[in-house]
């Protein structure tokens, strides 16, 4: 009888290829997602070396984060995205790697799309060259990211070398009140952990709160598992996760998707399987949340205040907390709920795909954007923007004077002509609100779609629970 | 891949804690599609003033430390994106080694990818070197990767921790994917398998 072990375990172990003396391993990836930014270095390498791309059919690429968001039929009009978008279609002509181009219906961020074509299956290793990867063990998949010669090196041997992770269990239980999403799930952990304290471990996220999310949550959920510094973060799988895969293009079919759920349902962690560390939340006690500095650790309740660095014991910490503090324009003690702004940005691979376009749609129907205000609404995937027309949610969104875009990554990364200008103050749905991020001297705070929305309308930060009375 | 054997260098220091990737190479620099030619973007924002001239107050900007090649920088370094441009950045400008009590995964992983060195200490260690950076152009580390230690300015020595494997391939120089395809029997062996285990893959 083998010893009790956690889904990562599991994963691991069915993809162990060997492991040297020194201790590490050689991991096989069944899936590699690629994009433009992280490749073609990649690419380049294999033509130096007169090496192929290994498998093919285990590639799927996409070009998401370059991609204007206006009408694109006449082509990128910068130069150099322009250079890395042709760059990624020859690639993928050159060396035979399916590829959706700017015009395909299916294309979107590459976080949006895997799942969505079901080429993201429970039990699989899947890599990117993008750290939000970790987006897809939201199926029960071991999911992380990777630099570019990691990029080549799947690419050229279909694996990867590897030092076995920690096991870090995060254990969300209770029921999430009524206004807390999955956003704010996240970020609260990530409040709690701080932004490196998943660094050398896999995230393990389980407990009620987490069960009763949909699988778009348990995506925003995974998705931000970098930003409390793991690698991957995953969830057992489960009857929405298969039903979700059902049907899908790339999923199985058939006897072989009988087959395949079988397997994917003895991946969950034995009961008593070992986690070198536990972490307890209760989603009952969560209130809405809004990040105030440039670190997505740095999480306050909508009802609370902007924090004082100065109650801080290490100089180090206190010193970055107090820079951050300036950046964002802020005085200790401010409310939240006092915090003007001047951007909302609505999308990316955390917030990006239909549910979330629900939410924001619920809140903003027959109100209307604040005047003093700009608001964009990217949907995730050309798929996701298909079905939000189909509900008519594009009209509404419009209606209430929002912007609606084509997908990409858009202001999330602000590597196409979507950006803050200096000064400006966003409410974004997306992950990352570190300094510049989303355009220089722009100023980030991170918020769930709900939240975003009821800001639109009021210009200000407001508590959704009682914007929504 | 360069090998990596030592390094002697001044080394200035950056105390912040959780300096992340796009702090260390903002996107605008991620438009390229080489590896090389990234220097002009590290911490570009934080070097640079509006008009394009340098920020005097910036270490890397500073007489001093204009040689630098170790920098010593607070807790999570690295953390954010999986972009390898940033140690391309920092390699491009010459920066070889890196010393903190913590790095993010994937950027850890992607200085070993580059001929460059992330060095891990505690915390007493490295805010003693950070004091000792303050000494300038006279701040100057060695780096010796064989025998695992860094040896400051007045000859005190501190030892540092590296997995073995890593270790050896900066040493020598080696290349992942090479030494990866002379396991490809393995690699056919499991492909095998799996089409009987998982044929839905």
């Amino acid at each position: 009888m083998s010893k009790s072990r956690t889904i990562y375990d599991k994963i691991w172990d069915d993809h162990l290829i060997n492991t040297n003396e020194d201790g590490t391993s050689l991991i096989y990836i069944d899936r590699h997602l690629v994009h433009e930014v992280t490749s073609p270095q990649a690419f380049e390498g294999l033509r130096m070396t007169n090496r192929k791309v290994r498998c093919p059919d285990k590639t799927l690429a996409v070009v998401d984060h370059n991609v204007p968001t206006t009408d694109r039929k006449n082509g990128i009009a910068d130069e150099e995205s322009r250079i890395q978008v042709e760059a990624l279609s020859k690639n993928c002509k050159e060396f035979g790697v399916e590829y959706f181009n700017e015009l395909d219906i299916r294309q979107g961020i590459v976080h949006v799309v895997g799942p969505e074509q079901g080429f993201t299956l429970p039990g699989t290793t899947i890599c990117c060259g993008d750290s939000h990867t970790s987006t897809h063990g939201a199926f029960g998949a071991l999911a992380h990211g990777i630099g570019t010669s990691e990029v080549e090196h799947i690419l050229a041997t279909q694996t990867l070398i590897q030092r076995k992770a920690k096991n870090l269990k995060v254990n969300v239980g209770g029921t999430a009140p009524d206004g807390v999403t999955a956003k704010d799930i996240i970020l609260s952990i990530i409040g709690e952990i701080g932004a490196g304290g998943g660094t050398g471990s896999v995230i393990e996220y389980s407990g009620k709160a987490i069960s009763d999310l949909t699988m778009e949550g348990r995506m925003t959920v995974c998705n931000m598992s970098i930003e409390g510094g793991a690698r991957a973060g995953l969830i057992g799988p489960d009857e929405k996760t298969f039903a979700y895969i059902k049907d899908r293009p790339r999923a199985p079919k058939g006897d072989d998707f009988i087959k395949a759920v079988t397997y994917w349902d003895s991946l969950n962690s034995d009961r008593d399987a070992f986690f070198d560390r536990e972490v307890y939340l209760d989603a009952a006690s969560l209130p809405p949340v809004v990040t105030w500095g440039t670190s997505p650790e740095d999480v306050v309740s909508i009802n609370g205040e902007v924090p004082d660095p100065d109650v801080i014991t290490d100089e180090n910490r206190k010193e970055s907390k107090k820079s951050a503090l300036e950046y964002m324009d802020l005085k200790p003690g401010t409310k939240i709920k006092d915090i003007k702004l001047d951007v909302i940005f609505i999308g990316s691979c955390t917030n990006g795909r239909i549910e979330d376009l629900r939410e924001v749609a619920k809140v903003v129907e027959g109100q209307h954007v604040n005047e003093n205000l700009n608001a964009i609404i990217v949907p995730g995937s050309g798929l996701v923007k298909e079905q939000a027309i189909s509900e008519g949610l594009d009209k509404i969104f419009m209606a209430a004077g929002f912007e609606w875009r084509e997908p990409g990554c858009s202001m999330c990364l602000a590597m196409n002509p979507d950006k803050l200008t200096p000064g400006q103050r966003c409410a974004s749905t997306s992950n990352r609100n570190f300094e510049g991020r989303q355009g220089f001297r722009g100023r980030t705070h991170l918020v769930s779609p709900a939240m975003a929305a009821a800001a639109a309308i009021a210009g200000r930060f407001v508590d959704i629970r009682e914007f929504a009375k | 891949m360069d090998k990596f054997k030592n390094l002697t260098a001044v080394a200035a220091s950056l105390p912040e804690i959780n300096i992340d990737t796009d702090k260390i190479i903002p996107k605008q620099y991620l438009k390229t599609i080489e590896r090389t030619g990234l220097g002009k973007g590290l911490f570009s924002e934080l070097r640079y003033n509006d008009d394009g001239t340098e920020n005097k107050n910036f270490v890397l900007n500073k007489p001093q430390y204009k040689n630098a090649k170790i920098l010593v920088a607070g807790d999570n370094f690295g953390c954010g994106s999986s972009r390898e441009h940033a140690p391309w950045a920092l390699l491009d400008y010459g920066i070889k080694v890196v010393i903190s009590t913590s790095f993010a995964d994937i950027f850890y992983n992607n200085c070993f990818k580059n001929g460059m060195l992330p060095i891990i200490l505690d915390e007493k260690e490295v805010s003693m070197l950070m004091e000792e950076t303050e000494r300038g152009s006279n701040a100057t580390l060695t780096v010796d990767l064989e025998n695992q230690e860094i040896t400051r300015s007045d000859g005190d020595k501190i030892n540092f921790k590296i997995d073995k494997f890593l270790k050896h391939c900066l040493l020598n120089g080696l290349d992942d994917i090479a030494l990866t395809l002379e396991k490809n029997k393995d690699i056919e062996s499991y492909e095998q398998d799996l089409r009987n285990q998982r044929p839905w893959l």
